[in-house]
């Protein structure tokens, strides 16, 4: 464990204490927040007990789906644009104002369009997700030496080869760092919609638990959401890193 | 001698002709050039900076198509497409960082037609030949300078070319590790029997590896000089100490110097 990681895990550990210190000295009131060593307790009973296990299962799979997506529609997306100069020139605009436009008002819309169902939330973790995949992977993209492409040539690599063999592999990192947005816009995208309109999900049991002060609910799942999001981003980083190793960066 | 038998490559009447950057006018960056190399034989170019002598280069390797003219490999028409038989060896870093030493040799061999136990051979063979057999697990970012280009070298070769295209290959090298790459390279021409093109600014290396050396002028890129050396096969660095090297190097720059100054002379056009 490096130096920084220490401090990393300190600085955590400490914010947990003070605020565990702050909610049993009656500080934080107990209707709005639980210890953490309550929270964490509650959300083992959760787990053990089975309760949630539906709306967990949901709200990760429709995540999933919205993630994978995003990662193959963006990665596929950027290819393509990356060949074509001028569809690029004029989408690029559109890419770097994407995110002022708030993507939840298009949510009664996708109702409207694809039902009640899980499909409009999918939609929405999708488009929250695809686009920065596209812009990193573009990013990744247009730092593959010429000399790698000329090489996939002599190689009589054709250009979806090339695609796979040399430029995507080369552009790894970048479309790493896509997944790892992706994977926090994919969370944000289908949970706030849980939020909005939904009869299940995570963000709906949020949503039900916090409009009847069930705290014992409401702040195990935020947790939940929490712990996943975090084990996903540590995992793809630690991946990230390998291959910024192997390449001596 | 060397023009004895049919070339191995010709080149007739080529020329190349860029698209400007404002794209309303067009750049004349090469020819005509007339020239035929011959099976075998060790075939510098030397020319001032922005001649065209790395276009020249794709054009016979069918990285880009000529404007005019044509280029023929093995009596085949070469139109903006590789042949079978060509390898290239860049001046840049072409080594693919996230594979090994053996899997960048093996991608040499990704689209060759051959059984895995062959091809797993040829890759231990040509590592062994370029003296990277211990080093076949390593990453580029790993290995120096003059071993990533040896990585290159030999993934050109695991191909088993029977034309080999060096684009300024020790151009990123020191001075020592550029004289040892020069022997090398004499060594595996001497072994492979392939026809080598080379690309250089280097007189003295030209001078050194080549049985002939074409002298290019300043743009548009012509040939304007051919030396022929008359140096044995058997020679390596060692060749800079005979009394001829001096005349041919001293013969390469009186050809060169005053297209040189003209590329210098030229005005920066404007972007």
């Amino acid at each position: 464990m490096t130096r920084v990681t220490v401090y990393r895990v300190l600085v955590i550990a400490a914010a947990v204490l003070l605020l565990e210190g702050l909610c049993l000295a009656g500080i934080i009131d107990r209707l709005t927040m639980p210890p953490p060593h309550r929270i964490l307790r509650d959300l083992a009973v959760i787990l053990a007990s089975g309760s949630q296990n539906a709306a967990i299962v949901k709200t990760l799979t429709n995540a999933s789906i919205a993630l994978a997506l995003a990662l193959v529609a963006g990665i596929t997306s950027a290819v393509v644009l990356h060949g074509y100069r001028p569809v690029r020139e004029t989408l690029e605009p559109l890419f770097a104002t994407y995110y002022a436009v708030p993507i939840f008002a298009f949510y009664p819309l996708l109702i409207v369009i694809m039902g009640l169902g899980d499909a409009p939330q999918i939609a929405i973790g999708f488009m929250l997700g695809v686009v920065a995949v596209i812009v990193n992977t573009l990013n990744g993209l247009d730092r593959v030496p010429r000399v790698l492409r000329k090489s996939a040539r002599i190689g009589r690599l054709n250009a979806i080869e090339t695609a796979l063999i040399v430029t995507l592999p080369h552009a790894a990192p970048y479309v790493l760092t896509g997944a790892k947005l992706a994977v926090a816009y994919s969370f944000i995208g289908v949970i706030g919609a849980e939020f909005i309109m939904s009869r299940g999900g995570m963000g709906y049991e949020i949503s039900f638990a916090y409009t009847n002060f069930d705290n014992a609910t409401m702040y195990p799942l935020i947790l939940l959401i929490l712990l996943v999001s975090i084990a996903l981003n540590a995992a793809l980083s630690r991946w990230e890193k390998a291959l910024l190793k192997r390449r001596g960066q | 001698m060397l023009q004895a038998g049919l070339p191995h490559v010709s080149l007739h009447a080529v020329t190349k002709v860029f698209p400007a950057a404002n794209g309303a006018e067009t750049v004349h960056a090469l020819g005509p050039i007339d020239l035929d190399l011959y099976q075998g034989e060790f075939f510098a170019v030397v020319g001032p900076s922005g001649c065209g002598k790395s276009t020249l280069l794709e054009l016979i390797a069918g990285l880009a198509p000529t404007t005019s003219g044509s280029v023929d490999f093995e009596g085949r028409r070469i139109a903006a497409e590789i042949p079978d038989g060509i390898g290239v060896v860049f001046q840049e870093d072409a080594c693919f960082p996230w594979l090994s030493v053996e899997a960048n040799v093996a991608f040499g061999l990704r689209k060759v037609a051959l059984a895995a136990a062959e091809k797993r051979k040829r890759v231990r063979d040509v590592l062994d030949l370029m003296g990277l057999g211990d080093r076949a697990r390593a990453y580029p970012a790993q290995l120096s300078g003059g071993m990533r280009q040896r990585v290159c070298i030999a993934r050109t070769l695991v191909r088993q070319p029977r034309l080999i295209l060096l684009d300024e290959p020790f151009g990123a090298l020191d001075q020592q590790t550029r004289l040892l790459m020069g022997e090398e390279v004499l060594r595996l021409w001497r072994q492979t029997g392939a026809t080598v093109f080379l690309i250089t600014h280097a007189l003295d290396e030209a001078a050194m590896l080549a049985d002939r050396i074409a002298v290019m002028s300043a743009r548009p890129g012509r040939l304007i000089d051919v030396i022929e050396t008359k140096w044995p096969r058997e020679r390596d660095s060692r060749i800079v100490e005979h009394a001829g090297f001096g005349a041919i190097t001293a013969r390469l720059w009186k050809s060169l110097r005053e297209e040189s100054l003209k590329t210098l002379r030229r005005p920066v056009a404007p972007a």
